[in-house]
């Protein structure tokens, strides 16, 4: 136990140092690419005098490193600086939003293992049948199809064609949103105790989710399938069979806990890859998450408001990839313990 | 039958990666004599017919036209020219740039390895998209300044696959005895350590360009890439979306060409990785 | 008295994709309640398979099997999948080859074993019967090994784990393939030793293979010497090596070094052959110094002593062993 805690210990740090770094890239990105920011910020038709007092505002006026210290000095206390387009601190309209993000991203991620995962086992289970080439092909098509193709498709069918689902939005016009506790929809509906809230934030929620989550289904359900397969021809698996462990007992567990090694160090990654997804996803169903008003900032050139989300999503990223070190740390023990004595 | 199975399996892998260059080549060539293949050209470039406006498929326009009246085939066949152009310039220029890196960090290794590396864990640090959308944000949203965001994220894969492989590659007999006889070091990077790269580096560039041409048609799905009146796959499912679910032909038909692109090089790639026997 | 186990006119083919390729070529086998035998030959001879034959675990489609392998009067080859599955790991258990390979690498040690003990009787306290089979196959601290994964134990102890479990359900029948041989040479030592002592002491009955003759003088009672899918020789231990009589017998011993230093070993002209297209008759014939055109005809046991049989033309007699 202690050795994992100092293998914790040792990704936190580096994490933080990685966190500086990104710090600096954004800000280099944000000063060195030529043109303007505050130019660019307010058009052609501004005035210098405009362009001035904005750069002035920007702190744009001073040398570099003076501006990367001040960055990083607001940043500490918090101050992300204000959104040139609604005006209001970055702060506040990331705390607004972000958490509708977060639940996209955290119900993706649960349909990308709850139904990745098992599908792969499913697909080892029966190599080469029709169960097997059936999920392939599926899991080929999550992988290969962008995420907003996969949102229009999938709302083409369950809103328009089946009509189940609802189209955009986070909630039904007619209901009122629960109270606020953490921001997600779903689940402060859950916390107290609205059902009929839960259940229409909810149904509004597959769509983007699971339009999310289709590359990462894909790519779960392909390695564990290729990681069953390997686990299967191991010495240990022909073991628990000779010794008579259920073929199901062996899909279940021994095959499937160091297979699942493997797939869930490369998980973090296709995690990752919803965050990139989200963009997309939340334009098409109007989610108002980070993402959508990440795109509507990059879209009015609202240069505090594109910092402050990347570095909030690049934060969050490299919780995520913290949080699936642990799991892996968890299932694969030969990550932090050493080879001991004889 | 083990002998139906195996000889079985063999050629559905096969099948498949006969596929996926099939699809390729038939893009490439769509692409490249695009103005001599479609059957209204004229139409991917500024048109207007509102007379022929909004039509779904028929046998006139196979994809049906746009709001404006524009055949969609044309266009979407055009788009291919833009997507795969895209993905042709970001890798020419990542890929070697990544590659050259990654050699460095992993055979000379030192403070050079350690900047490197770190440098390429923070680029690796955002998920992907948001760094080209971040870099986009500063700039003018055109075709040239995405392929530059694209390009400018893109590279850090090739540094951290070359760094792993030039990193157990060196200690390998055939590098020692170079270093004994004198080679310089140039020369081991580029004569020993490079050609054993190279079937990874290509497998890795073919699954590579779909996933490019992925995010080049993400980025003008939002705008920020291509601009109108050049076709793009993209913008087009982007323009079409507002119009569902009646004209659906408008978003559905780019949105399955982007599908069959990137699964075409996905299929070659896989079948390179197999044939090639490589971890990428 | 039937045998514990009989292995009756055994044939064993893959259909691949070059042909049909004959593995086991017709083999009859006893093993008494109590008693070691061992299967010796080269690596290829098909020894291995069938171990796996007799515990069911070809499952591919491809398998071709005739004859019968009866245990305890039941034919494994004609039992369901389910009533198959109930022997395993309780009346019949096996001991594979590279200790560290046949354990789970993200499982504990304990976890593992109680697997195996949960498959025996019922109700017992598995962490107590865990403790005592570890401590029955010599290890010292059985607490901490139970607590560790495989990995962070020797490949020594990985084996000596391998053994308990495959004692711990006190079965009838231990099947032994070429245990301790991915082991250095002391260490397998100390494991057939200790092996033999455990089987002797609960009058299990064991059936080696091995393609070491050493192993095969300290361990087994009886010997079966198999070349290409076939039994070529079979004897109680000390007359197999006192009188040798099938030309590849006689070749193997030959080809082992003495301490001595008197002689130098020699080895056997030629190679494994084809199983898809194999020789006719005695499948030895093509490598044998005495072979002659008889040979392309199956050859019939001979007897030559007691309980020792030889298939080859040398021995002939009228009277079928």
């Amino acid at each position: 136990m202690r050795s994992f805690l100092s293998y914790l210990a040792r990704r936190l740090l580096a994490s933080i140092g990685v966190l500086i770094g990104v710090s600096i890239l954004i800000f280099v990105i944000a000063r060195v690419i030529p043109g303007d920011p505050a130019r660019i910020a307010l058009g052609p038709t501004a005035s210098q005098s405009q362009v001035e007092a904005l750069r002035h505002q920007l702190y744009l006026d001073r040398p570099l490193p003076l501006q990367y210290l001040e960055f990083v000095r607001r940043l500490g206390r918090g101050d992300l600086g204000i959104s040139l387009y609604t005006n209001r601190p970055v702060v506040q309209d990331l705390e607004a939003y972000f958490p509708a993000t977060l639940e996209l991203v955290l119900l993706g991620g649960l349909i990308m293992l709850v139904i990745g995962i098992p599908l792969g086992v499913l697909a080892a289970y029966f190599r080469n049948r029709w169960p097997d080439n059936a999920a392939r092909v599926f899991a080929l098509l999550g992988v290969a199809t962008p995420s907003f193709v996969w949102a229009i498709f999938l709302m083409l069918l369950f809103s328009y064609a089946i009509g189940i689902l609802p189209v955009a939005g986070q909630l039904s016009e007619n209901l009122k949103p629960p109270p606020h506790v953490t921001g997600m929809l779903t689940v402060d509906a859950l916390i107290t105790g609205h059902w009929v809230v839960f259940w229409n934030a909810f149904r509004h929620m597959l769509l983007p989710s699971a339009s999310l989550a289709m590359a990462g289904l894909g790519q779960a359900a392909r390695l564990t399938r290729a990681n069953m397969l390997d686990s299967y021809n191991t010495a240990y698996v022909e073991t628990a069979r000779a010794y008579g462990v259920a073929e199901l007992t062996i899909a279940r567990k021994y095959a499937l806990r160091p297979a699942l090694i493997p797939t869930f160090t490369v998980m973090g990654l296709d995690f990752a890859a919803m965050l990139g997804a989200a963009f997309l996803v939340e334009v098409v169903f109007n989610w108002p998450g980070v993402a959508r008003y990440a795109v509507e900032a990059i879209l009015h050139k609202d240069l505090n408001a594109i910092v402050g989300t990347t570095l909030v999503i690049a934060a969050f990223f490299l919780v995520v990839n913290i949080i699936v070190d642990i799991v892996v740390g968890y299932i694969n023990p030969r990550i932090h313990i050493k080879r001991d004595s004889r | 039958m083990i002998w139906r199975s195996k000889a079985w399996f063999r050629f559905s892998r096969n099948a498949l990666s006969i596929s996926g260059f099939v699809i390729v080549a038939a893009a490439v060539l769509l692409a490249l004599f695009a103005p001599w293949l479609t059957p209204y050209p004229a139409e991917a470039g500024k048109f207007v017919d509102f007379a022929h406006a909004s039509l779904p498929p028929s046998w006139h326009h196979l994809f049906g036209t746009d709001t404006i009246g524009r055949d969609v085939l044309t266009r979407v066949v055009f788009g291919f020219r833009v997507s795969l152009g895209l993905g042709v310039v970001v890798l020419a220029l990542a890929a070697p740039v990544g590659v050259l890196l990654g050699l460095l960090a992993g055979y000379v290794g030192g403070w050079v390895e350690g900047l490197i590396m770190r440098t390429t864990d923070v680029f690796l640090a955002l998920p992907p998209l948001v760094l080209a959308l971040a870099v986009l944000g500063f700039l003018q949203p055109n075709l040239f300044n995405a392929m530059m965001a694209v390009t400018v994220m893109w590279w850090p894969w090739y540094t951290r696959l070359v760094y792993n492989l030039a990193r157990s590659i060196r200690t390998e007999g055939f590098i020692t005895a170079a270093e004994v006889i004198g080679a310089s070091r140039s020369h081991i990077l580029l004569r020993e350590i490079l050609p054993n790269c190279f079937p990874s580096i290509l497998t890795k560039m073919t699954l590579d360009m779909g996933f490019v041409i992925l995010i080049g048609a993400s980025l003008s799905f939002l705008g920020l890439g291509v601009q109108p009146p050049t076709p793009d796959l993209g913008s087009m499912v982007a323009n079409g979306a507002q119009y569902l679910p009646d004209l659906w032909w408008i978003p559905v038909f780019p949105g399955i060409a982007v599908l069959v692109l990137v699964l075409g090089f996905n299929l070659l790639g896989d079948g390179l990785r197999d044939l090639l026997d490589v971890e990428v | 008295m039937p045998a514990l186990l009989e292995i009756d006119r055994l044939h064993l083919r893959f259909r691949l994709f070059e042909g049909i390729s004959h593995v086991i070529n017709g083999i009859d086998l006893r093993v008494e309640r109590g008693e070691r035998v061992a299967i010796v030959g080269e690596s290829g001879c098909g020894k291995s398979v069938t171990v796996r034959l007799i515990l069911g675990l070809l499952q591919q489609n491809n398998v071709l099997v005739e004859g019968s392998i009866r245990f305890d009067g039941v034919d494994l080859l004609q039992l369901k999948r389910a009533r198959l599955r109930e022997i395993r790991g309780r009346r019949i258990c096996a001991v594979f080859q590279d200790p560290m390979a046949s354990l789970n690498p993200t499982f504990k040690v304990y976890d593992q074993l109680r697997t195996v003990i949960q498959r025996g009787e019922a109700r017992r306290d598995a962490y107590a019967v865990a403790r005592a089979a570890l401590q029955e196959v010599a290890i010292t601290d059985p607490d901490r090994v139970l607590g560790a994964y495989p990995f962070q134990l020797s490949g020594g102890l990985n084996q000596r784990v391998l053994i308990a479990m495959s004692l711990v359900n006190q079965p009838d029948l231990i099947l032994a393939d070429e245990p301790g041989t991915a082991l250095d040479v002391t260490v397998q030592e100390q494991t057939l030793l200790l092996m033999r002592r455990l089987t002797e002491q609960r009058q299990s009955s064991v059936l080696l293979i091995t393609h070491n003759l050493g192993v095969v003088r300290e361990f087994a009672d009886r010997v079966y010497v198999m070349y290409a899918g076939n039994i070529v020789e079979q004897a109680p231990t000390p007359e197999l090596f006192a009188n040798p009589r099938h030309p590849y017998t006689q070749a193997l011993l030959a080809s082992v070094p003495t301490l001595s230093g008197e002689r130098l070993p020699e080895g056997i002209d030629g190679m494994v052959p084809d199983y898809t297209s194999p020789p006719e008759g005695c499948r030895f014939h093509p490598r044998c110094p005495a072979a002659t055109s008889v040979c392309r005809r199956p050859q019939p046991f001979g007897t030559v002593g007691e309980n020792h049989l030889v298939a080859c033309r040398l021995y002939r007699s009228e009277h079928h062993g």
